[in-house]
Formats: structure tokens, C-alpha cells, sequence
């Protein structure tokens, strides 16, 4: 999936636009058309055959996994996982904390591209010193207290809830899924209206358990693609803009995170491109957003200090 | 250039699809709002699989019109082009794809879940606390208004 996913980068604009046009169309395939797309960018000499039928695979088995998810079953993936990485971070125990940070990244949900998941989104702290934060399939997202103490403000902490919840509304934690977990019995069971046999059941139960293990270790320890990382931060570029916030706020999240930067270690360098590479390639879109009059305010000061008094 | 047209020209006609379709609610529950903004009042909770007709579309919402013949606003993420068939009477799966077709409950689902945490002995006490963490759009709203935050509110 990353070797497929980095394929796209050379890719010129002609084929983002006929990628665009699969986004909106309501008929077509997405594989079919994905590989009509790597096809005709082939042809205009934009990428090799070879890289036109990479482009193809990943457009099919992104087909299966965008077909055969409801958002209901990505809300029981995201569940799992979730308790997945509960288990190797214990949940930071503040009402008050937890309360802001819940209010803040809905609110950033809801000016974003997908404000619905099937049961909202939802945000945790985890009491860990790794500066670190996940996304689930569904909109759990969990921040931890290393991460936060980065932030010295509303906007910088908004900018890492609006980069997680740009992976959720790029469905990255959902690519992550190898396409061979999609089976015949997967497909089957979500769409026939009879009861799964005990055999079909285990077979589910095994396949769900490769998906949630294929999404926490991308989490945790493998990373996504540089590509994925770019466009989770230009969406949260997006969508800081949007709620009324400086986007800036994310070139200054990611320098304190640089001056905090560890090579080796167990946190976000594990599993990101460094922050330098990345303010680099979200600066474009940084500098297009409009920019507020004031980048904060006394009311925002107050409630940030507030929230995080106890902890 | 050209390609540019075909894009704009293609792009159109998929919008323009959408009225008169068929859709459903995707999510466990939305809100039918009386205009098309998270502001709108709410005109009527729809559950999960409710189909409604699509009367209009723009910037993100749908106005539509539902089985009991209410109409309002709601935000096209919470709606699929899919039938979602909530109860299970008999074999659908000829000629069904899951192009067209979402069983509520099927696939990863709640048994799902339970043999897994069986297998794993996973504790999800804090993932439950968590879906108990949710705010109202309108106290979002207030959020953003209480801080300045001059947002796109729609």
C-alpha cells in the first residue's frame, strides 16, 4: 500500500482531476475508473505502464475496502482499535480536560469535509510523556499528554486534533487494511440477509482481528505514507481556516515538535516525516488560507488555561 | 484545457443526479435541520436506514423530503447513496451488490465484536466512556462564537 500510495505523487493534475471526477461520479466503480485514470495518465507519458497498473490495484482494492465498510462496521473497527491502543496507553482521567478537548474537536469536525461518522467523533487524552497522537476508522482520536504540552495554545492544540480528524475524513485508517483481508466470506456476509454459520463466523471474527492488527500497527508503529501525512496536514491547514483559526497554528505545532524532535524514539519520529519536511510541504496551503484578524483572544486564553489547570 | 471542460461538464451532471434520488441515513442518527447549516433548527431526528428523496443539493447539504413527508436540510455525510435494509427478511444477496445495498448489522458488527474481545480480552470500558463524550452542534456553535472564531458554520 505505501510503495502504491507514494506512485501518486509524480502524478500530474490531469489525473487528479479524473480521480476527481470518480469522487463525484454516483454510477461508476471507483476501480474501474481508477484504472481507466492510471491508464490515460500512462498514456499522456505522465507515469509508466508499470506505475499505471500499481495505480490500478491500489484503485481496486481501495474499491473493496470503500465498498464493503458501512460506516457502521468502520465504527466497530475503530471501537478495536481504540482498545488496542488503550491497552498500551492508560486514558488520562480528567473530566475537565477531556471535556475541552471533546468540544474543541467536534467543533472542528463539524467544519470539516465528513462532520458525521456513525456515532460522532471522539477524543481522549492518554497519560503518556511520548509526544504522540492516533486516529481510529470512526472518529475516536486520542492525544497524548507529551503531545499536549507541546501546545501553548487553543489553535496549536486544534491543529493536531484537525490533522488526526484528516485522516479520518481521508479514510487512511481504512486503507491501511491489506487488501487480501478482503475475502469472498467478507463480501458475502455484509451483504446477505441470512445469518452467518458458526464456520462464516469464525472466519469474520479472524479477518476483523487481521484488520484491527493491520490499522494498530500502522498507528503505532509502522506510520502512514509521507503522502498521507501531507494530506492529513493540509487538511487540518483546511480546516483550522475554516473554524475561524490562524493556520499558521500548524507550522508552530510542528517547530516546537522539531525542536523536540527525537530520532530513534518511541513517539511520532517513529512514525512521521520530520517536522521540518513537513512544514516545508504544508506551507503552500498554509499561506492560501485567509488569515483572522487576531490569532487569540482572552475568552480562548482562559478556557485553554482552565481546561488543563488539573494535569 | 479540454480536459479541464470534460472534468467541469462531468462534474455537473454527477451534482445534478442527486435530485429526485433515493437516499439513506448512514449514521445512528442525524438531525433535519431548517436550513442548510448546523445553525438550522432541527426540524426532526432521523434514525439509522431512514430513506429520503433528495429534493436539492448545495454546498454539503441536501434538502430532502422523508417517508412521512417532512422536509429539511441534513449534511450529505450523514447520508449514503446506498438502500441500508435494517431487517434481515431472507436472502437479498442475488442480484444485490454492495454498490447498492448496506445490511445494517452485517459484516464487522456487535457479534463481531464480542468474539473478539472474547478471543482477546480486551478492555473497553474507557472506548464506551468515550461514546459518552459528545457535545451538541449548537453548543459548538456557541464555542466558536464565545472565542471570536469567525467559522465557516454551515
Amino acid at each position: 500500500m505505501k510503495m502504491t500510495i507514494r506512485i501518486f505523487r509524480p502524478v500530474s493534475s490531469a489525473f487528479v482531476a479524473v480521480l476527481a471526477i470518480v469522487a463525484l461520479s454516483t454510477c461508476s466503480s471507483f476501480g474501474e475508473i481508477g484504472g481507466l485514470g492510471a491508464q490515460l495518465a500512462a498514456d499522456a507519458g505522465y507515469i509508466s505502464d508499470t506505475q499505471a497498473d500499481a495505480v490500478g490495484d491500489a484503485a481496486e482494492s481501495a474499491e473493496k475496502a470503500f465498498e464493503t465498510l458501512t460506516p457502521e462496521q468502520e465504527y466497530y473497527v475503530g471501537r478495536s482499535v481504540a482498545a488496542n491502543i488503550l491497552a498500551d496507553y492508560p486514558p488520562l482521567d480528567n473530566e475537565s480536560a477531556n471535556s475541552y478537548l471533546n468540544t474543541l474537536g467536534q467543533t472542528l469536525a463539524m467544519v470539516s469535509d465528513k462532520p458525521f461518522t456513525f456515532k460522532g467523533y471522539r477524543f481522549l487524552l492518554l497519560d503518556s510523556d511520548e509526544i504522540n497522537a492516533f486516529a481510529t476508522p470512526g472518529g475516536f482520536i486520542f492525544i497524548t499528554r507529551g503531545m499536549l504540552e507541546c501546545a501553548t495554545d487553543e489553535a496549536m492544540l486544534a491543529a493536531v486534533l484537525a490533522h488526526e480528524i484528516g485522516h479520518v475524513q481521508l479514510e487512511h485508517g481504512i486503507k491501511a487494511i491489506k487488501a487480501s483481508r478482503w475475502t469472498d466470506t467478507i463480501t458475502k456476509t455484509a451483504i446477505a440477509g441470512v445469518a452467518m454459520t458458526s464456520a462464516e463466523m469464525a472466519e469474520v471474527t479472524a479477518v476483523f482481528d487481521d484488520s484491527i492488527g493491520d490499522i494498530t500497527q500502522t498507528l503505532v508503529v509502522n506510520g502512514y505514507s509521507k503522502d498521507q501525512e501531507k494530506k492529513a496536514d493540509e487538511a487540518a491547514a483546511v480546516i483550522l481556516a475554516r473554524a475561524g483559526y490562524d493556520s499558521e497554528a500548524i507550522i508552530f505545532m510542528l517547530e516546537e515538535m522539531n525542536r523536540r524532535w527525537n530520532p530513534g524514539g518511541h513517539d511520532f519520529a517513529a512514525t512521521h516525516p520530520t517536522p521540518n519536511e513537513r512544514i516545508r510541504k504544508v506551507r503552500k496551503t498554509v499561506d492560501s488560507q485567509p488569515r483572522p484578524e487576531r490569532s487569540s483572544t482572552p475568552v480562548r486564553e482562559e478556557r485553554y488555561e482552565r481546561a488543563f489547570s488539573e494535569i | 484545457m479540454k480536459r479541464l471542460l470534460i472534468f467541469l461538464i462531468l462534474a455537473f451532471f454527477a451534482l445534478a443526479l442527486w435530485a429526485g434520488s433515493m437516499m439513506s441515513v448512514q449514521v445512528s442518527t442525524a438531525q433535519l435541520r431548517g436550513t442548510p447549516s448546523f445553525l438550522g433548527a432541527i426540524a426532526a431526528e432521523l434514525a439509522y436506514g431512514d430513506r429520503v428523496e433528495v429534493l436539492e443539493s448545495g454546498r454539503g447539504w441536501f434538502r430532502v423530503s422523508t417517508e412521512s413527508g417532512q422536509s429539511g436540510w441534513i449534511q450529505e455525510s450523514a447520508l449514503s447513496s446506498k438502500k441500508i435494509v435494517l431487517s434481515t427478511g431472507g436472502d437479498i444477496s442475488s442480484g444485490a451488490s454492495t454498490e447498492e445495498v448496506a445490511l445494517a448489522g452485517k459484516g464487522f458488527n456487535e457479534d463481531v465484536e464480542r468474539e473478539y474481545r472474547a478471543q482477546t480480552d480486551l478492555d473497553f470500558t474507557w472506548v464506551d466512556r468515550m461514546e459518552t463524550f459528545g457535545h451538541p452542534a449548537e453548543e459548538l456553535v456557541a464555542f466558536l462564537k464565545d472565542g471570536d472564531l469567525e467559522g465557516v458554520i454551515e
